[in-house]
């Protein structure tokens, strides 16, 4: 009974798959002479067979610009995008694939990074998530890993950014944020104590567009922690510089 | 996005449980003849003119578990295991994050003293996290028999994270060599070699230790 509950489950999922694949396949026919089919998803890869013109493939898969096809004979090989669009669509047009470019990035609604650099002098890996208002202004929130000799610290912050030309290939932007910031000292030092303490941020920094999904970030911030220097109860500056990458969506 | 997930889920459980229904696949075989005689019956037929691009499943990312072996250094060697991801770029470049855990044992020293330890259990414990860029430096074929041959690629890998180990947070950086298994067409085995450096001043004084670890993940394409 066991056995028989479990094989159900199984040929359901089987089943789920196969039927979510029928529903995405789609095909399309060669008009070029030949199309090339690799054995795997790379230009390295060796051609194992050809689809003359007019014969039709079902489009499998794709990973980043190869495709997975499958042939009216059965066969299943990697495609690259030149190729696979010097295919026509069943209605007769040419099959175009969507260029990811500097366009999307300025019409994004959503970001997802991460930096490495300097927080006074020690190294800071920070990710962070953002969200677009609009073209010039967007929301972030950052979680960043301070990596101290003596003390290590995470912080979490939360900014806006002003980004003046979007259009720009390097467009610079300016931000101010607050949060909080939670400082450990090493395990050796037995005196210290742990610490918080409230932040506000002011900063400047230079995006430039890469490539596909892909931003170059870099950004140099001041920090103010409010009553961090215990001693004299006075507020204590800190620089920060970091470079990273973005991807939108 | 909820379509990704729907299928990565798919993925995960279909291949737990076709290594579980080969155990029992007498019975398997006789229900499956009458399901596939069922088949033709509620094959969807579509007519679909046109390419919808979204509609293509996209898969660059990777997800998985690994396990290993990891050499702490003066610390002994430990287990590790840890989660993986990975984003594919293009058809050679990949970034990819890292998790792990592992614990120190004794020193040489704690063991041939028989004195007070130096580190708490507490602060044996040992943790990592990084995020590398990787590069196919040779991706190729593998062929196991006449019939089967299998995409593979052997990777570099650096990067930089954190480990969390003696009680404090250190930034480390890592560099290794990667060699990736295709089983199927989304079901990748890798194996990792990894040298993991960061400065430690436990025993007095501040040196760069190297903490070599040997994994295997087992991930999924989504």
């Amino acid at each position: 009974m066991r056995i028989r509950i479990l094989f159900l489950f199984v040929f359901y999922l089987l089943f789920a798959q196969w039927a979510y694949a029928a529903e995405t396949e789609q095909k399309v026919k060669v008009i070029e002479p030949y199309l090339e089919m690799h054995t795997g998803p790379g230009a390295g890869f060796p051609v194992f067979n050809v689809v003359e013109r007019g014969g039709w493939i079902t489009i499998l898969k794709r990973r980043a610009d190869w495709f997975m096809v499958r042939t009216q004979k059965g066969k299943t090989g990697w495609v690259d995008r030149k190729q696979m669009e010097q295919t026509v669509t069943a209605s007769g047009n040419r099959v175009r694939f969507r260029d990811i470019t500097q366009d999307e990035f300025s019409e994004r609604l959503w970001e997802m990074g991460m930096t490495g650099g300097q927080f006074a002098n020690a190294p800071v890996l920070s990710l962070y998530g953002g969200y677009a208002f609009s073209k010039n202004l967007s929301t972030e929130l950052t979680l960043a890993h301070v990596l101290g000799d003596i003390s290590s610290s995470t912080f979490l912050k939360l900014n806006l950014l002003a980004q003046p030309f979007p259009e720009w290939r390097y467009s610079p932007f300016f931000s101010i944020g607050t949060g909080y910031i939670k400082t450990r000292p090493n395990s050796r030092l037995v005196q210290a104590l742990d610490r918080s303490n409230q932040f506000s941020q002011i900063g400047i920094g230079l995006r430039a567009y890469l490539t596909r999904r892909f931003i170059l970030r870099m950004e140099y911030n001041g920090y103010v922690l409010y009553s961090a220097n215990n001693e004299n109860d006075q507020n204590e500056e800190i620089r920060e510089w970091k470079a990273g990458f973005t991807v939108f969506f | 996005m909820e379509g990704r997930i729907h299928r990565l889920l798919l993925k995960i459980v279909t291949s737990a449980l076709l290594a579980s229904v080969l155990s029992v696949a007498a019975p398997v075989m006789a229900e499956e003849k009458t399901e596939a005689q069922r088949k033709p019956l509620i094959e969807p037929e579509i007519e679909r003119r046109e390419l919808i691009e979204a509609k293509i499943d996209d898969e660059d990312f990777e997800l998985g578990l690994f396990a290993g072996f990891l050499s702490i250094e003066d610390f002994g060697s430990s287990s590790l295991v840890g989660l993986r991801a990975a984003y594919h770029v293009n058809e050679v470049l990949f970034l990819e994050a890292m998790y792990g855990r592992a614990k120190g044992g004794k020193t040489s020293y704690e063991n041939l003293s028989g004195g007070a330890p130096l580190l708490t259990d507490a602060q044996r414990e040992y943790s990592y996290y990084n995020l590398s860029l990787g590069f196919d430096l040779l991706p190729g074929e593998a062929f196991l028999t006449s019939e089967h041959a299998f995409n593979t690629a052997l990777y570099l890998i650096a990067g930089a994270g954190s480990t969390t180990f003696a009680g404090d947070d250190h930034f480390t950086i890592n560099y290794g060599v990667g060699y990736r298994f295709l089983v199927t067409d989304y079901l990748a085995i890798h194996t990792n070699f990894r040298d993991h450096l960061f400065n430690m001043d436990l025993l007095g004084e501040s040196k760069t230790t190297h903490n070599i670890e040997l994994s295997f993940s087992a991930t999924v394409f989504f």
